[in-house]
């Protein structure tokens, strides 16, 4: 598995910018919580994407074992995993109902505890298939799919769902602007009704995918006359049509793994609304809590990731200086404890008692990433002076791309404590979610958005 | 690079806690918190012997002092993951009773190089808690060396003891020493019982109260040749008596830093100034969210370790118990000390307990070998 790979499926999502979804104010104002910093979000259908407590009795639970074997069977049958082509080999899986399990029938599940899904992506694997899809269209199948199906129409949900999970149409989300990071409720794209259709006009930034993207995920602003939260609606928007400009957006790296997104009098039919009008912020919220992926499904080997290439280094420097060893053999024990963390919230989700452990990791993975990718450069000497692979403007494919190579993975782990909630709102949710401390004091809660001030 | 250090690791670990665990840890909780109140703990820590009798009396008559010895000999099997949780409780409390010299570093030293006719001897009456036992070996300033500052030397039918070993835990109190000693023949251990005739013992002035420390004097102390331990390597016994003390230690420090989080967080949320709960200030609010994501990853080694230890899986247990001591020991130290700073000016003070963790935190770092020696350690094992 690639590096940047297993930190997708290790990690809550990290490769979209956006910070604002982890916002403390977005926590605090629509999501009730357990105490845990999980809750149980707002207007879901039942079995959404991945979010249950896995409760159930015993008998429940082997029936619903049976079913869920009883269609792999079927599935790899019909299809080999190893021999049948890709696209193919996920339809055929959505078909089965073995795309999102704890989906209704119909819509890609079986209607059972998501618990099953690490056990049947596990088992493809295994066969030989792929289950890079999930990868592929990281927002589509990771955030989007759990959004469509909680809010959207029929149709919608028939439209939609298929395609995105056999990566045939590629999703991005269109949330952060360049005014709205953290704060993301303070976005200020406008969506203006003119009869069945929506005029759309505004900017959007960090957006991953953008420009191979069919469809994106859009938070505007319908009614600026009430606070933030309160005037939003939530869209599903075209990405090819008029009005839509995707222009790449480079980064430290030299890549642009990410786009602005400009809206120019673009159109989107009221058919593609989800949720109510004004009622984005709580759509917006369904998609952010089904962005966690199924952490401890895919941990990383031991010693793989960011200490990889301090491990490289300290290779070629001939193990030979007594200080670099006692803080190479500390970043290794922290990276070893951060991967045994991850599995032991793992484990915990899994058996529905989930605590704080799981809340931890994002932050501190990113702190631990920045930290070692730097130490390797220090270890290189002269070498970290370089960058070998030069600045190449490439517009890749794929997220997070080359961060294979220790100089790059330098320069790209700086976004970690920034995208998918910076360390500080991280800390904020920590400190209020979990250990119960009260929030800062807000100025903008009550005051019409038009009125707040901004930068 | 080096194939250890990039291994996948533990085939599967598994972090998952039976009932039976969960009974045992509101058992020990229960214990500990009635009989680890600050006032106690303070009674005992100044009192003459600086350990609480009675709860150690509890602890006996729930099974708990001899928890890892075998059944045969009144023990409960090999439950170290057990044994952890224990250690977890009584450190969040500073429980001041000898588990750590006597359940484990001299029980598994005992247990180790003990032949059976000694085992029968001793350990049934330290499983009952009615015999207390403690590791002497350490010299005078001390170090773990080959030569740990007591000689034995062949007398008549016995032996006779001589010299000094620093630092022994509980060692005034213990009423057997299982002593490190060199011979002709290298490295030995020996029972001496701590009132023999020629021992000679004096507290230190330790920095943690809640863990007497003394210097024990040996002068012509004459015992049987039966006190030579004669069932297995002395080196290997010590080996594995430290090897399961800094486990048992790590699982102490997470168990003290979940506290000193819990209870400097509760200070944040009732303190007010300048109008609000200083909780609500970033300041001090990333500083406890830290201190929370130091923990949760600490608590990973320590748990880690434990499962290790007892499935008995020598080579992972090479990495996982001094990396649990490592990481455990620098974050309780962070989390103690942070915890000083945000109780302000009361932080400060004797009456309050802040400074109990602190101190413990400082002495168990130091304990059983500090962070940078099990770093050291680690690096042999994975090639570094």
């Amino acid at each position: 598995m690639r590096e940047d790979e297993h930190l997708a499926t290790l990690l809550v999502n990290v490769h979209k910018f956006p910070a604002a979804h982890a916002s403390g104010d977005a926590w605090e104002d629509t999501v009730g919580s357990d105490g845990n910093g999980r809750s149980d979000g707002n207007g879901r259908k039942a079995n959404d994407n991945g979010r249950q407590a896995n409760g159930g009795s015993a008998a429940d639970i082997a029936e619903e074992r049976a079913k869920v074997e009883a269609q792999i069977d079927k599935l790899f049958a019909s299809h080999p995993p190893a021999d049948t082509p890709e696209k193919e080999f996920w339809g055929a899986q959505f078909d089965h109902g073995l795309a999102w399990v704890a989906h209704p029938e119909g819509a890609g599940g079986l209607g059972v505890s998501p618990r099953w899904q690490a056990d049947i992506d596990g088992r493809i694997n295994d066969a030989g298939g792929s289950t890079r899809n999930r990868y592929l269209n990281v927002i589509g199948i990771g955030m989007g799919a759990g959004t469509v199906l909680s809010h959207g129409s029929d149709e919608l949900i028939q439209r939609l769902l298929r395609p995105m999970f056999t990566t045939e149409e590629i999703w991005c989300q269109l949330f952060s602007e360049p005014g709205a990071g953290s704060d993301l409720a303070a976005l200020a794209t406008t969506a203006v009704k003119e009869g069945d259709t929506w005029i759309v006009n505004g900017q959007k930034v960090w957006t991953t995918l953008a420009h191979l993207a069919t469809w994106g995920l859009l938070v505007a602003r319908t009614d600026p006359d009430v606070p933030k939260h309160a005037g939003l609606t939530y869209f599903v928007v075209d990405m090819k049509a008029d009005g839509v400009d995707v222009r790449p957006l480079y980064q430290i790296t030299g890549d642009a793994e990410f786009n602005e997104v400009y809206f120019d009098d673009a159109r989107i039919s009221d058919d593609l609304r989800l949720g109510e009008v004004g009622q984005g912020w709580t759509v917006a919220m369904t998609t952010l809590m089904n962005e966690r992926v199924a952490i401890g499904a895919n941990v990383s080997p031991r010693g793989s990731g960011a200490i990889s290439h301090a491990l490289d280094a300290w290779e070629k420097l001939g193990h030979d200086d007594e200080v670099s060893r006692d803080q190479l053999v500390s970043y290794w024990i922290e990276a070893e404890a951060l991967r045994l963390t991850a599995i032991r919230a793992g484990e915990a989700r899994t058996s529905g008692t989930p605590g704080p452990e799981g809340s931890t990791l994002k932050l501190h993975w990113a702190d631990l990433n920045k930290a070692i990718t730097s130490f390797s450069m220090d270890l290189l000497g002269a070498e970290g002076m370089t960058y070998p692979s030069g600045y190449e403007f490439s517009r890749p494919e794929v997220t997070s791309s080359r961060t294979t190579d220790a100089h790059v993975a330098f320069l790209r782990s700086r976004a970690n404590s920034i995208e998918g909630g910076t360390s500080e709102i991280m800390k904020n949710i920590l400190g209020e979610r979990i250990l119960g401390l009260p929030g800062e004091p807000r100025v903008d809660k009550n005051v019409p958005w038009r009125e707040v001030p901004r930068s | 690079m080096t194939s250890t250090a990039t291994s996948a690791g533990p085939a599967s670990p598994t972090f998952a806690v039976t009932e039976e665990q969960d009974l045992l840890r509101s058992m020990a909780k229960d214990l500990c918190k009635e009989r680890g109140t600050s006032a106690r703990v303070r009674e005992v820590m100044l009192g003459d012997d600086g350990l609480d009798a009675t709860a150690w009396q509890q602890l006996g008559e729930l099974g708990l002092t001899g928890l890892t010895l075998p059944e045969s000999l009144g023990g409960g099997g090999a439950p170290y993951v057990e044994l952890a949780i224990i250690f977890e409780e009584a450190g969040r409390w500073l429980l001041p009773v000898p588990l750590l010299s006597s359940a484990v570093l001299g029980t598994e030293a005992l247990v180790a190089a003990g032949s059976d006719a000694q085992h029968t001897r001793v350990l049934p009456d330290v499983a009952a808690g009615t015999t207390r036992l403690a590791l002497a070996h350490l010299d005078a300033a001390g170090r773990i060396t080959a030569d740990p500052g007591v000689r034995a030397a062949r007398d008549g039918d016995g032996w006779v003891l001589d010299g000094t070993a620093g630092y022994v835990i509980d060692g005034r109190t213990a009423d057997v020493l299982v002593t490190a000693v060199v011979t002709d023949d290298g490295l030995e251990l020996f029972l001496v019982p701590g009132d023999a005739d020629g021992v000679a013992r004096e507290d230190v002035k330790v920095l943690d109260l809640t863990r007497p420390m003394a210097t024990v004097q040996y002068s012509g102390v004459q015992v049987a040749d039966d006190a030579q331990l004669s069932g297995g390597d002395a080196m290997a016994a010590l080996h594995r008596a430290i090897t399961a003390g800094i486990v048992m230690l790590a699982n102490e420090q997470i168990g003290a830093t979940q506290q000193v989080l819990e209870t400097t967080t509760a200070y944040a949320r009732d303190r007010v100034q300048f109008g609000r709960a200083i909780g609500s200030f970033q300041a001090v609010k990333h500083r406890l969210a830290q201190m929370l994501v130091e923990l949760e990853s600490a608590k990973s080694t320590a748990y880690h370790a434990a499962r290790v230890l007892a499935a008995d899986d020598r080579d992972e247990l090479a990495v996982a118990a001094p990396m649990a001591k490592a990481l455990c020991s620098e974050v309780y130290e962070r989390a103690s000390a942070d915890s000083i700073q945000l109780h302000g000016g009361i932080g400060f003070t004797w009456e309050h307990d802040a400074h109990l963790h602190f101190k413990r935190a400082k002495s168990t770092k130091l304990m059983l070998g500090d962070p940078k020696h099990q770093r050291r350690m680690l690096a042999e094992v994975l090639g570094l």
